[in-house]
């Protein structure tokens, strides 16, 4: 349907975004490519006095790759990822997740922190941010803070911003090489969001056994989140067919007090689905 | 507010309210009614236009947002009176039948080969995956679009 009325707002600085937002008290929303916010509004499910749109506000829009590891601005955009030269070197695994999202027109605007504000459980970019240990950077009125993607997402649709705050980027910590990664997702057709998936990465030490792994996971839980028993079922172990097996029950068996079921997808669908996608990404794992 | 926009190469300026819409600014303040509307939350792909070189959808998209911006409709793709190579090859393939989806999948199609004039089968497929059809069933669309690539090579666009 027609969008309910607000008003507009195009500021030019940050500073003045988030006064905006801050006067608002709760009642403005943040808007950029407006990918997730639009449909939102279309189906009235929110309806803020005032939208803040990010497009004059510079510095957000880039890339930027550093020992210390990936920094993406908020504003970037999905097809800018994809067209990035150096990014595949330097977080393959992120660039083949982002891979998934969307279809094209929408990946030629929706961007990473509306994204990750939307939090859709089923989301690659929340995925990803929390099987990676990334860190979001946010801006409000009493200055800048970091939060632990882990720490980020506290439900569906739903993350511990306080209303006067802004996602300014996200920086995912450096990949060593020889880091073995796979991402997996399944949709009934690409572009969808997935009914389940799975990011993981694990490192190998001097005898070939997998150490530090990560296994996170999209659309089973009401947010992204690691499987931590998973992890310890891979850590310390040769990657090899009894233990992608076992890692897939460990997964099936995790998931099972959170999954959630819907229309798309039973949870003991979801809960089958999840074994099967980390033993695929295990078995595939490549450097 | 009011927005400057290039649409079709042509300089308009309108007073919209915020809450409008890039297609309905289109088709209801501007009288382009090219651009249909299928879903109006951003799955259908019926409204594609061409947003300063890229594909967007202009129901997912404000009005004020496209301020300043160059937009091209599915009114600005032919050319004169004859049909374009894109054009032509839908209607030599009998790409479309009902022509809801048609405006949508002629400006996702030219702004994919605008920039991938060397785009095989399984990109265009994946492209066209955002665009619902009900009518066809996809084959002679991809196979119109792979034979509108010539027209689209060495950067020239139909």
């Amino acid at each position: 349907m027609k969008l309910p009325s607000f008003e507009y707002a195009c500021p030019a600085t940050l500073a003045e975004a988030v006064r905006i937002l801050a006067d608002h008290e709760g009642e403005a929303k943040v808007i950029s490519g407006g990918q997730s916010l639009m449909p939102v509004l279309a189906f009235r499910l929110a309806a803020p006095s005032v939208l803040v749109d990010l497009r004059n506000v510079p510095g957000l829009d880039r890339i930027t790759i550093t020992e210390n590891g990936v920094h993406l601005g908020a504003r970037v955009r999905w097809c800018d990822i994809e067209s990035h030269d150096g990014l595949r070197k330097a977080h393959p695994l992120l660039v083949q997740g982002i891979s998934h999202v969307a279809h094209y027109q929408i990946r030629n605007r929706g961007t990473v922190g509306g994204s990750l504000a939307h939090a859709d459980p089923a989301a690659e970019m929340p995925g990803l941010a929390v099987a990676c240990d990334a860190e979001i950077s946010v801006q409000g009125v009493a200055g800048s803070r970091l939060i632990k993607a882990a720490d980020f997402f506290d439900g569906a649709l739903s993350t511990v911003l306080e209303f006067d705050e802004i996602i300014t980027g996200i920086r995912f910590p450096a990949w060593p090489s020889g880091r073995r990664w796979a991402f997996e997702e399944f949709a009934r057709r690409r572009g969808d969001f997935a009914m389940a998936g799975v990011a993981l990465h694990f490192d190998l030490d001097a005898a070939g056994r997998a150490c530090n792994a990560h296994v996170g996971v999209i659309g089973v839980c009401s947010h992204p989140c690691r499987l931590t028993a998973v992890e310890e079922v891979i850590n310390g172990n040769v990657v090899e067919e009894d233990l992608v097996a076992a890692a897939a029950k460990a997964a099936s068996e995790a998931v099972a007090a959170d999954v959630t079921g819907d229309m798309h997808a039973s949870a003991e669908y979801r809960q089958a689905l999840i074994g099967v996608l980390v033993e695929r990404a295990l078995a595939h794992a490549q450097v | 507010m009011q927005v400057s926009m290039e649409i079709n190469g042509k300089a308009v300026s309108i007073d919209v309210e915020p809450r409008m819409t890039l297609a309905d600014c289109l088709r209801h303040h501007l009288g382009l009614t090219g651009t249909h509307v299928g879903c109006e939350h951003g799955v259908c792909g019926a409204c594609t236009v061409m947003v300063d070189g890229a594909a967007m959808r202009s129901c997912l998209m404000l009005a004020v947002q496209a301020d300043k911006a160059k937009v091209v409709t599915v009114e600005g793709l032919s050319c004169d009176e004859a049909l374009s190579p894109l054009q032509a090859a839908f209607r030599k393939h009998h790409a479309l039948q009902c022509g809801f989806c048609t405006p949508g999948m002629l400006t996702t199609a030219h702004a994919l080969l605008s920039k991938e004039p060397q785009a095989d089968e399984t990109r265009v497929r994946e492209v066209l995956s955002g665009n619902l059809c009900r009518c066809t069933g996809y084959t002679a669309l991809v196979e119109a679009v792979l034979e509108a690539r010539d027209a689209y090579q060495g950067g020239q666009e139909a």
